[in-house]
């Protein structure tokens, strides 16, 4: 993770940047004076740890959101390559092209090959633009089901790293079926032989997250979101105005703590305190632990029985009552 | 001609109000241009409802002469949106039908309030129409054959899917699978119930679930997209049909034009994400035309027992 002076805060992080500021005076003060003022710094420092912990246990659901976008943030590839090894990454649809917001390949993890999909935000400028904000279109879907199949195939479990706004609502998204794209891989996820692990690991939204989102085990990282629509375009289209996204948030219940309530999800990816991008190496080794209870959870199940159960699990998702 | 219409204002539950406003404005200018003198107490009241304007011709015709055409413009064969009854009516033989499921609610589970409290908007509607939700499920026969028909109503918040119209959706297809029947549902949403949050969102897998059911049991699966058919809907069950079928002239997509517009800040060719649209880019199988659409129905039955 970027280190001090290159980490970005957020605005209700803005209390540990100065802590950290002070940190750098004391610093400079003591190079200049001679003076040893490595306790005052050390007290700083821990003071910077409490400050996180103080910060995540009071997070409104909104700041949730804002955290799960944060730019410092681990995203898919992040996840890929600290918790595998021999990543070997695939390209393309074999229809259309290749979506850099989708990104798949064979790993080992624990020694064992499995196929890793996600969407992929990029973490420059540059890169987002390239990266699309992790909003695939089309062949991003396609590309993620042919990796699917691929691991089908040869019956290696999938792991998919869910991280998006939304699938892209562009016009050339709609001449290529998105709807129909993304609707695809619902069914056919719903139908794979093979055991499927989906964790959301910051933004859940909408089918463009679903898309890729139909497993035996679904997990959220602690300060990821998921639900059917951005908190920004619920509020546009309910309240009738931008500025009621933090109502929004909270009304739809997005949390991970929330999602795990309502058994939507099974379990949630506890991060480091303030968030997955204080320490990359922490998040990446909760979510592998976690990714290898999941598996060993389900990979015993008879394949057919584990599709039964997985229509099973979605079956029983909804509240209604009956006259 | 007809003016844009935004479709997400609908999934908002909104009482008319976008709808109302250019037309209802129009009308109230011209009686001031025209001078009408009469004042409102001695005014002559016409039944409600007895002639219809099509929206895209301006054609004038009586209501009963449109419901005699099954609600497609005699002029420009404009398809007027309607609902579960009408659909259940045009499709099954001698008007004759059996309706299910229709002993579940939605309810507020979430405690969810925007504008209004979700529960207070599903008490309103259950209050002002007969329906329940926005999905009727029915069963009956086409040309002697049985049919199993889901049909969305867009009146009950601009048809979105919810927890109710999945687990209806389900319990068709487990219908379906008992008394060997094709299932046909007829989409005309907006997308998910917002009000429902996740819980919306799931209802794809689940209804993607059933299908995968459906097609295991080798049950043919008819999608018929009318306008309009956006978000959640064609993202599962309405793209996932053995045929994709659509009226004539309806709005079909994923992202709303408005969305899209204010993404690309570009405008949208004409054309695009209507039916016709839709069958060039090959996402149709065909358009069929309401007034044949019992009899394709019928033969698509045929073709797929024969």
């Amino acid at each position: 993770m970027p280190q001090y002076p290159n980490r970005q805060f957020l605005d209700f992080e803005q209390p540990i940047k100065t802590l950290y500021e002070e940190i750098d005076k004391l610093k400079q003060t003591s190079e200049k004076s001679k003076i040893d003022m490595s306790d005052s710094i050390q007290k700083l420092e821990d003071a910077i740890v409490d400050k996180r912990r103080d910060i995540t246990a009071s997070l409104t659901p909104w700041q949730r959101v804002q955290l799960s976008r944060h730019p410092d943030r681990p995203y898919t590839l992040k996840y890929i390559g600290k918790m595998t090894n021999e990543f070997m990454e695939l390209h393309g649809d074999r229809n259309f092209k290749d979506d850099k917001a989708m990104v798949g390949g064979f790993a080992k993890l624990d020694g064992e090959t499995i196929m890793f999909i996600g969407q992929q935000k990029g973490i420059n400028t540059k890169m987002r633009q390239q990266r699309n904000f992790g909003m695939a279109n089309p062949e991003g879907y396609r590309k993620a089901l042919r990796l699917m199949k691929l691991a089908e195939k040869f019956n290696k479990p999938i792991v998919t790293l869910i991280d998006t706004p939304g699938a892209y609502p562009g016009l050339e998204a709609e001449e290529r079926g998105q709807g129909e794209a993304i609707a695809r891989n619902i069914y056919e996820m719903v139908r794979l032989k093979v055991p499927v692990i989906c964790v959301i690991i910051g933004e859940g939204a909408s089918g463009g997250a679903l898309g890729i989102g139909v497993g035996d085990k679904v997990l959220m990282m602690e300060n990821a979101w998921y639900t059917v629509i951005s908190p920004e375009n619920c509020s546009t289209i309910l309240w009738r105005s931008w500025d009621k996204k933090e109502v929004a948030a909270e009304q739809m219940k997005l949390t991970a703590r929330d999602m795990k309530g309502f058994g939507l999800i099974d379990e949630i990816v506890p991060e480091p305190i303030g968030g997955a991008h204080w320490d990359y190496d922490e998040s990446a080794n909760n979510l592998k632990n976690s990714i290898l209870n999941a598996l060993r959870e389900i990979r015993n199940t008879d394949p057919h029985k584990r599709v039964e159960e997985r229509i099973e699990k979605f079956s029983k998702m909804g509240f209604w009552e009956e006259e | 001609m007809k003016k844009d219409e935004d479709f997400d204002s609908n999934l908002a539950g909104g009482e008319d109000e976008n709808n109302l406003t250019g037309e209802a404005k129009e009308r109230w200018f011209r009686r001031l241009r025209k001078g009408i003198l009469t004042s409102t107490a001695d005014k002559k009241e016409t039944p409600e409802g007895l002639w219809s304007k099509c929206p895209e011709c301006n054609y004038i015709c009586t209501t009963t002469e449109l419901k005699e055409n099954l609600f497609v413009c005699p002029k420009c064969n404009y398809h007027h949106r309607i609902g579960s009854e009408d659909y259940f009516e045009i499709i099954f033989d001698n008007k004759d039908f059996t309706v299910h499921y229709d002993n579940i609610r939605s309810k507020d589970f979430l405690g969810f309030t925007d504008l209004k409290p979700y529960q207070k908007r599903l008490d309103e509607i259950h209050a002002k129409t007969d329906l329940k939700d926005s999905m009727r499920v029915a069963s009956g026969n086409v040309h002697g054959q049985g049919l199993v028909v889901a049909a969305m109503d867009f009146e009950f918040i601009g048809g979105s899917l919810g927890s109710v119209m999945g687990e209806k959706f389900s319990r068709a297809v487990d219908y379906c699978i008992e008394h060997k029947l094709p299932y046909l549902v007829i989409s005309k949403s907006g997308g998910a119930r917002m009000m429902e949050s996740a819980f919306s969102l799931m209802q794809l897998a689940k209804t993607s679930g059933k299908l995968s059911q459906l097609s295991d049991a080798g049950l043919p699966f008819i999608s018929l997209l009318t306008d309009p058919t956006f978000g959640g809907i064609s993202a599962s069950f309405g793209m996932l049909g053995d045929l994709n079928i659509a009226e004539p002239g309806a709005l079909i997509g994923f992202a709303g034009p408005r969305v899209i517009k204010e993404t690309i800040k570009k405008d949208l060719p004409p054309g695009f994400q209507r039916s016709e649209f839709l069958l060039d880019h090959g996402f149709l199988d065909f358009i069929v035309d309401r007034k044949v659409l019992r009899d394709k129905l019928a033969q698509i039955i045929t073709l797929f027992k024969g």
